[in-house]
């Protein structure tokens, strides 16, 4: 009879962990925080009486497209931890606080407590740093989640049952241009991607942004009147249904060739750099995305989309 | 109460080194001097009031004003978080907020109070009110900086705060919380390492700091396009807290200006400038824009019922008030349709022409106009109408030294009795009607201009 020495257990233990990580899916999921105050959960204070069903019912079918999917942990890029120093990621095991929207107090005032796994973000983080970008990992206990996080993290997944790994939102666009963002996001969603794929975790990816993000600059008396709810212009729209046409027919490299344009033109929240960050970690997906849903929130455009890597990978 | 006034005003740095690790660097520790030499100013001006505009609290819908008498809470920079954690708890003059709100919405403003517990004070306020009121004696406000505002909304903004600063009778300080160049290292230095970005940045911000010594306020806003487009990182549409420092200072030119100190903070131009109101001898304002006192920029985006505006080629022409002994005239009515003034003094009674619900400015009508410029019957919103009659009549009154509660007698007319008497008792009840006026209401065939309610006052002193 075999009995395996202390050495080769050593040896079998090595090879499970090197099994290799995967990201099974990736999704385009905004975070504005009406579709939150929509919910009626109960960690946000303010009470709804409904409005954007459209997007809600989106959350709802990629919630549903992803149930019988297994994964690890989520990693997720917002546009609303703005940071001009570098890329930034969350470093302790947990945060618990109440999140205010800034700019829609009235709707967002969220209790939220979030694990994160930081063994994954320093895994990104130091892979990122060997890369050449300047980053840092964020261990203040003080520090209070963004907004963008905290509403795609509760949309996506009310269970907050799954590990996170949050990275900021670093301004290049603003300091240089759409192209230099995309080239800096390009490289951290390239060694997002190998970070994950190292790690042995199965891991879903989500850009929290919108795509033309023009702002109707009053707000109804009641926020949720749906009739008081459009587009803020034809041109906005025409940008949003192209973007759209292009993710659905697996021409994802068109729209990181157009995203100077789209950026520009349509005010669009791809400034974060989080779409063309998360194009990256999918290495710019040729097939076809699956389209949850669309709406418009305060006049900005809003898709939710899936990109079912688990159903295309190689066998 | 003698008129309010701006006793002194400051430009100041919004990162957290000042508070956080003065000592770490010695421009860091000069600029904390420096607001702490503010602090002592402040002290001996008296001041009762600090007013904060931030340009690091972006706002979307409007500008918002923090009205929670006592925020507090723990405040971690978005990037600078290992320099530790800066817990507040401020003094906040409510009431203040409030009253300067109601004025930014009567000159045409979107506007807004926010009282919230845990709402997210910004970094720029948290730190200069830290550092300038460090015993939270002196009541503060703060108004955010409006993403898409320009010069006309700032300027609109900052003479609705003066407006109620006299109005109330207040010292008060005015604050911008900001950076000259705004441009920071993209990487980690070392405190020891930190200057100006680049020689550019220095340069521009040198040439701003000259004109603020001198006390030309006025020639920095109007220099604020190009100082945006040269040293700005484009994160808003424009550079605009000299705009609303400079309308807080009635435009001037002749300022007496002092540079307390300038640094860098990470690359980005940090200064603690102080501006005085005494006359310095340089030259007077050369105003260089339309002097707005309301705001009448793009608006109603949801609204089909308030999207029709009044046009004015098609109504009566507007004229100037009239001037005449005892006339009480003011901006934040609607302009008359004839040669006659807002009110008319007499002893103590005041007797106001005939108000609508026109607003001042863009002369748009609340609830919409009773119809379009080709004569087609709009929907319009009776309840709405008279609320903004019972508004524009308040502000006449506060002009005139009176109030809202001093109303003696009203003749209204209605133009469509059956259709909105119940609407317009309904707002008389819940306004008017508490202060207990006489009144009389009538049915017309017309108005001059299309709405559907108007009423004639008197009151007394
Ligand atoms: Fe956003």
């Amino acid at each position: 009879m075999y009995i395996p020495s202390a050495y080769d257990i050593g040896n079998i233990l090595l090879a499970c962990n090197m099994a290799q990580g995967e990201i099974v899916a990736g999704c385009l999921a905004p975070h504005p925080p009406h579709l939150v105050y929509a919910e009626n959960p109960e960690q946000n204070e303010p009470v709804a009486e409904g409005g954007w069903e459209q997007l809600r019912w989106g959350y709802e079918r990629l919630r549903e497209s992803l149930k019988d999917v297994d994964y690890d942990a989520i990693v997720i890029l917002s546009p609303h931890w703005q940071t001009y120093v570098g890329t930034h990621f969350l470093g302790l095991e947990n945060f618990q606080s109440l999140s205010v929207d800034p700019v829609f107090p009235n709707l967002f005032r969220y209790h939220y407590d979030m694990n994160v796994d930081v063994d994954l973000a320093k895994q990104i983080h130091d892979k990122a740093h060997s890369a050449g970008l300047a980053v840092k990992m964020m261990t203040n206990p003080d520090f209070r989640v963004d907004y963008g996080t905290i509403t795609t993290g509760h949309m996506f997944r009310p269970e907050w049952d799954k590990p996170l790994v949050v990275i900021s939102s670093n301004r290049s666009r603003a300091y240089y241009s759409v192209e230099v963002m995309q080239e800096m996001m390009v490289e951290l969603g390239r060694v997002t991607r190998e970070a994950i794929i190292e790690s042995g975790k199965k891991v879903v990816v989500l850009a929290s942004n919108s795509l033309s993000h023009r702002h109707f600059t009053t707000e109804s008396e009641i926020p949720e009147d749906m009739s008081k709810e459009h587009i803020t212009s034809h041109a906005m729209h025409l940008w949003d249904m192209r973007i759209i046409d292009y993710m659905k027919t697996g021409q994802c490299q068109r729209i990181i060739d157009e995203m100077p344009e789209f950026t520009e033109q349509a005010i669009a929240e791809t400034d974060g750099g989080a779409f063309t960050w998360l194009l990256s970690t999918l290495e710019v997906p040729k097939y076809p995305a699956i389209l949850h849903g669309y709406g418009t929130i305060i006049g900005t455009g809003n898709a939710i989309v899936e990109w079912p890597v688990y159903r295309y990978k190689e066998a | 109460m003698s008129a309010g006034e701006i006793v002194e005003s400051f430009v100041v740095p919004v990162h957290p080194h000042t508070v956080l690790a003065p000592d770490l660097n010695e421009g860091w520790g000069k600029l904390r001097q420096a607001y702490d030499d503010a602090a002592q100013i402040i002290k001996d001006s008296e001041a009762d009031l600090l007013i904060i505009y931030s340009t690091t609290w972006p706002s979307i819908i409007g500008h918002q004003l923090i009205s929670d008498p006592n925020p507090e809470w723990v405040m971690v920079d978005h990037d600078f978080h290992e320099l530790g954690s800066i817990h507040y708890s401020f003094n906040i003059d409510a009431e203040f907020a409030a009253l300067w709100d109601a004025e930014s919405k009567a000159r045409g403003l979107q506007s807004r109070c926010v009282n919230y517990r845990g709402f997210p004070i910004d970094v720029g306020s948290v730190v200069a009110l830290t550092l300038l009121n460090p015993d939270n004696k002196i009541p503060a406000v703060i108004v955010s900086s409006n993403v898409y505002a320009d010069r006309s909304e700032t300027t609109v903004l900052a003479k609705a705060c003066k407006e109620i600063v006299r109005k109330t009778g207040r010292k008060a300080v005015a604050i911008t919380a900001m950076s000259l160049s705004n441009r920071m290292f993209t990487e980690h230095i070392e405190p020891e390492n930190d200057r100006i970005h680049s020689l550019k940045d220095d340069e521009w911000n040198q040439k701003i700091l000259e004109f603020l010594s001198a006390g030309r306020l006025e020639d920095v806003g109007q220099l604020s396009r190009t100082i945006q487009q040269q040293i700005r990182v484009q994160k808003v549409v424009n550079f605009k807290p000299m705009w609303w420092l400079s309308a807080m200072n009635d435009n001037r030119n002749d300022l007496t200006g002092k540079v307390l100190a300038y640094e860098a903070i990470h690359g980005a131009g940090c200064a603690v400038v102080n501006l005085n109101p005494a006359h310095s001898g340089f030259g007077d304002k050369e105003y260089d824009e339309d002097d707005v006192e309301v705001f009448s920029g793009e608006r109603g985006v949801l609204d089909t019922i308030n999207t029709v505006e009044t046009d004015q080629s098609d109504g009566p022409a507007l004229w100037e008030p009239t001037e005449a002994e005892g006339s009480v005239n003011t901006n934040s009515a609607p302009k008359p349709v004839g040669a006659y003034p807002h009110a008319r003094k007499v002893g103590d009674l005041l007797y106001l022409s005939g108000v609508g619900p026109r607003q001042p400015g863009t002369n748009e009508i609340p609830g919409g106009p009773i119809h379009d410029s080709n004569g087609n019957a709009l929907n319009y919103d009776i309840k709405a109408q008279t609320q903004a009659v019972v508004d524009n009549i308040a502000r006449i009154l506060e002009e005139a030294g009176s109030s809202i509660n001093n109303v003696l007698d009203v003749t209204s007319f209605l133009i469509d009795m059956d259709r909105d008497f119940k609407g317009y008792n309904e707002v008389w009840a819940e306004t008017l009607g508490k202060v207990g006026p006489t009144r009389t209401t009538l049915a017309i065939r017309a108005l001059p201009t299309p709405i559907a309610v108007e009423m004639k006052v008197i009151a007394s002193i």
